[in-house]
């Protein structure tokens, strides 16, 4: 089989990932860095024991829950203070605020005023990745084309038929653009969550290796869920970004 | 139907804080069936006029009467289409009710019957206007308003559409405002001639062409158009 030269790039460079820490670890050695194979082998007994697909299960769900939160509640709200400047002038204090409180605050405080709970978990995720769609989606709302809304209003068009077709097409890019740059901060500020409160998924996983300076089912698991991220990012957020890009004619 | 239009000012500030008057006052109306035509120089404010008569500029003083349940169709300077729709959706968003006999019909006469499901983006200029053209027809408007629909395509091009834009407003009965600075399509094209002065606009002439559109002959036309040069306007 004759693979596309782009895959066979991508390949090289994951050989060469692993023959460097292949050699690193023949280097250090022990249990400070283990080798690919002893932490293949933490994997492998995970995945037997079940153990592994828990606690990946219950990360991803909140992953997807909060990410879903986060977006939809960020983009009406930065839509609209795109669009009314009296939105903007209230709700810009509180953006910057958002923007730069630590996520680690955010998640400490919901654990205290909400409790040790699923619901504080996922709320504190949200939060942190909220600001950042918010400013996203803002801008896009204020590069939308006038001359367009002219047109929709002439010809009478009704407000969903307007939205659905002159607004959000121009809206999906940033759309696409707050997917990406929100989901990659959700995946980092899931496992700080659950580190800090909660009985199960990856994030507790790796809280317990470090007590335990367990490294290999430490990489183990860091390593299944970069793996996933990975699967996800190729599989969902980059066909969405084609899709969402498909009429604009093809860069020479 | 009838279009009334009575405009006492209309003031514009610019960014640097001065204001500006960008219409004198001025009135015209028009009828059903009539195709008026504003002809001015660039930058007098024929834009402007057109974007309060749509209903898109309220901050004017005086007041515009149409029928409340007027349709409009538009074909602005540029095509204004939506990039991430095809031809036919375009079309289609705008004139929702549109029969897809109509809808064959208006493709064939204007010729944009291959590029049904192309985007904007693969269209040349003459073609996106013609879409803008499909567009504005398909709504079966009751009130037409072309700014500059030929504006910077070649003469043979140009012709042609003028051509298409008379049959299609022959057609039907519709008010029908044309923006122009071209006298071949004012006389063409118009029942009414109206003569703009460079900003602040007023209207300097009021020129009725009697003659019927579709027999007015060559010779006819040089004629009026003798008879315009004649006329004293500053905006020629």
């Amino acid at each position: 089989m004759q693979l596309p030269e782009i895959e066979v790039l991508r390949l090289l460079s994951f050989a060469v990932f692993l023959a460097v820490w292949w050699t690193a670890a023949l280097f250090v050695g022990g249990a400070k860095l283990p080798s690919p194979p002893a932490v293949l082998d933490v994997i492998i007994a995970e995945a037997a024991s079940g153990a592994l697909f828990l606690h990946l299960g219950a990360t991803l769900a909140r992953v997807a829950l909060s990410f879903v939160l986060a977006m939809s509640v960020g983009s009406a709200i930065g839509y609209l203070m795109g669009r009314v400047k009296l939105a903007d002038r209230l709700g810009d204090p509180w953006l910057i605020l958002l923007l730069n409180l630590p996520a680690l605050v955010v998640i400490v405080l919901a654990y205290i005023w909400a409790g040790l709970t699923e619901a504080a978990a996922i709320g504190a995720i949200a939060i942190n990745k909220l600001p950042t769609a918010v400013v996203t989606l803002r801008e896009g709302a204020r590069a939308l084309d006038r001359s367009l809304d002219e047109m929709a209003t002439v010809f009478a068009m009704p407000r969903w038929r307007a939205f659905r077709h002159v607004v959000l097409p121009q809206l999906a890019p940033y759309v696409a653009a707050s997917t990406r740059s929100g989901l990659s901060l959700v995946w980092k500020i899931v496992l700080v969550a659950e580190l800090l409160g909660r009985p199960n998924g990856v994030g507790f996983e790796i809280g317990v290796a470090f007590q335990l300076f367990d490294t290999p089912r430490l990489l183990a698991y860091s390593l299944t869920f970069a793996a996933v991220v990975l699967v996800i990012e190729t599989a969902l957020v980059q066909p969405f970004e084609a899709s969402a890009t498909r009429w604009r004619p093809r860069a020479a | 139907m009838r279009l009334e239009v009575e405009i006492t000012g209309k003031t514009y500030r610019s960014a640097a804080g001065g204001t500006h008057e960008v219409l004198s006052p001025l009135k015209f109306g028009l009828q059903s069936g009539e195709v008026g035509v504003l002809i001015g120089p660039s930058g007098c404010g024929k834009s402007t006029m057109l974007r309060i008569i749509l209903g898109l500029d309220r901050d004017f003083d005086g007041r515009v009467t149409r029928p409340a349940e007027a349709r409009i169709g538009m074909v602005f300077q540029e095509p204004r289409l939506l990039p991430w729709r095809t031809v036919e959706q375009n079309v289609r968003l705008a004139a929702p009710n549109v029969s897809d006999a109509k809808l064959a019909e208006l493709f064939r006469i204007l010729e944009l019957e291959a590029h049904r499901s192309h985007f904007p983006g693969e269209l040349s200029l003459g073609l996106a206007r013609r879409v803008a053209l499909a567009r504005a027809f398909a709504v079966e408007p009751d009130l037409l308003v072309l700014d500059e629909p030929l504006a910077s395509l070649d003469d043979a091009l140009a012709g042609r559409l003028r051509d298409e834009i008379a049959t299609l407003v022959g057609s039907r009965s519709v008010m029908t405002l044309l923006v122009t600075h071209s006298l071949e399509d004012a006389i063409r094209l118009g029942d009414r001639l109206f003569f703009l002065s460079p900003r602040p606009a007023r209207i300097v002439q009021d020129v009725p062409i009697s003659i019927p559109r579709a027999e007015r002959s060559e010779a006819e036309l040089a004629r009026i158009k003798a008879e315009l040069a004649a006329l004293p306007l500053e905006s020629k």
